[in-house]
């Protein structure tokens, strides 16, 4: 179990930004995000795009404005469950919440603060009628263990980095891979674009374009796959050992959507007049997950929700502290490792 | 209705067509008229905010207005969307303008 002062669901710059907030206040903090990496829809969606709404800076890329928060919040030592979807939330006796992953990774803390933006994101699944069937028997919609198609035929369907990337990869491992797009054209690194050029040049892949999956075949296995020439409406069947469509990723509410909380227009309500805590006491919802009156979705008032909810949360966890907000400027900033960063001191001296 | 306004008829994903007013002195584009007007629910429509980075505005366009050709990220994007058609754009790389005035457009189904 792992045990925290604040569970943050989300590590978005909402999230991330939480830690700094909650480390002023001596908290500390565990997030929890269904992606690999932390920075939410910065890293993921739009890593090179420039924001110019980040107050003090004029210009900042959104993978950078993740790069900085994590120096930001580093001497805090947020510990951070990446790769696992919160799935199930329990209130216990000590009015602590535990909240389980969908991989079982378990965690309990007196506050949950939900800063999960859009939702978590999951793989886009194309409309075939029987896909439900094939799933993990022969189709994935993303790569854990390159190792399992070791001398399969596999068929990749998408026409982005990822379907370009693990073509490549899996021409070296897998006995046949197809590469199947609607377009003749792919979106991606240009270097990918030219290796896979040059592997189709050799024969190690299969491109088939402009081009649909259209079907699937087998008894419980996936065996075959029906492709359709986007151009002329010709359909083709492929025997396959694995389909693995790679359709980028959208964001779903997911089971949060299931914790009983208070929802409107797909985002979790909250007390917007004080603290953004939900329905439930001691569970909170800040940045884009949330909605009040006014609410704009944007990161600069994500960081200002975050801040409000800390406070709330440090007076919850210690009902009987006195507590008055600090300046960094006047208090510095002082880590759980060890490190202390605070203002220079004035110089005290007679000038003779 | 300002001087400034174009009437647009966008029909919802249940079928209903309406008639809005669209300004074309605000810097918007369709996605936005459609949230302004909320005929799609919110958190369904513009996900990621207008940056051809997801299909949720696609709309089909059934008049025959000459609209901007698609960016390489719109065309992209509407290559691996789903119910796309042959008049499928994405609402938020159309902006509105006087060229606009009596565009029909239609909403695709959401993904789900």
């Amino acid at each position: 179990m792992i045990k925290t002062d604040i569970l943050i669901i989300g590590a978005g710059p909402t999230g991330l930004f939480a830690v700094f907030e909650a480390g002023l206040l001596q908290l500390k903090c565990h997030l929890i995000d269904a992606l690999p990496q932390p920075g939410g829809q910065c890293a993921e969606i739009y890593p090179k795009k420039p924001i110019y709404d980040i107050p003090g800076y004029p210009e900042v890329l959104a993978g950078e404005l993740v790069d900085n928060l994590m120096e930001q919040i580093k001497p805090f030592q947020p510990g951070f469950t990446l790769g696992e979807r919160a799935e199930t939330i329990e209130k216990q006796e000590d009015g602590s919440f535990v909240v389980t992953t969908n991989k079982g990774t378990r965690h309990q803390a007196p506050v949950v603060a939900i800063a999960g933006g859009l939702g978590s994101f999951e793989p886009r699944k194309p409309l075939l009628d029987n896909l439900s069937k094939f799933e993990d028997n022969g189709v994935a919609y993303m790569i854990k263990e390159p190792e399992m198609y070791r001398n399969k035929k596999v068929l990749i369907a998408g026409g982005g980095d990822s379907a370009l990337d693990w073509s490549i990869f899996l021409a070296e491992v897998a006995d046949e891979v197809t590469l199947v797009h609607r377009r003749n054209e792919f979106r991606g690194a240009l270097d990918s674009v030219e290796k896979v050029q040059q592997l189709k040049n050799q024969g190690k892949i299969n491109l088939i374009t402009p081009g649909e999956v259209v079907a699937l075949h087998g008894r419980d296995q996936l065996e075959k796959v029906t492709v359709k020439n986007t151009d002329t409406s010709e359909e083709t069947d492929v025997q396959v050992d694995n389909f693995i469509p790679l359709f980028g990723l959208s964001p779903k509410l997911g089971p949060i959507a299931n914790w009983g909380l208070e929802i409107e227009k797909n985002a979790i309500k909250v007390d917007n007049t004080l603290d953004y805590q939900t329905n439930i006491p001691g569970i909170y919802a800040i940045g884009d997950v949330n909605t009040y009156p006014g609410k704009l979705k944007l990161i600069l008032c994500g960081f200002h929700e975050a801040t409000l909810m800390c406070q709330s949360a440090y007076q919850r966890i210690h009902p009987d502290k006195k507590y008055v907000m600090k300046y960094t400027t006047v208090g510095g900033v002082t880590g759980f490792d060890g490190s202390k960063k605070e203002a220079p001191k004035a110089v005290v001296k007679a000038i003779d | 209705m300002s001087m400034s306004d174009i009437k647009i008829t966008i029909t919802d994903r249940e079928g209903v067509a309406h008639e809005v007013d669209a300004p074309t002195d605000m810097n918007m584009n369709l996605m936005e008229v459609v949230r302004s007007y909320e005929l799609a629910p919110e958190g369904t429509i513009g996900i990621c905010g207008g940056m051809a980075m997801c299909a949720s505005c696609q709309c089909y366009v059934q008049s025959d207005h000459q609209l901007p050709e698609k960016s390489d990220d719109e065309d992209a994007m509407l290559s691996e969307a789903f119910f796309v058609k042959d008049n499928s754009r994405l609402g938020c790389q159309i902006h509105i303008t006087e060229d606009l005035d009596g565009l029909k457009v239609e909403l695709a189904p959401a993904e789900d």
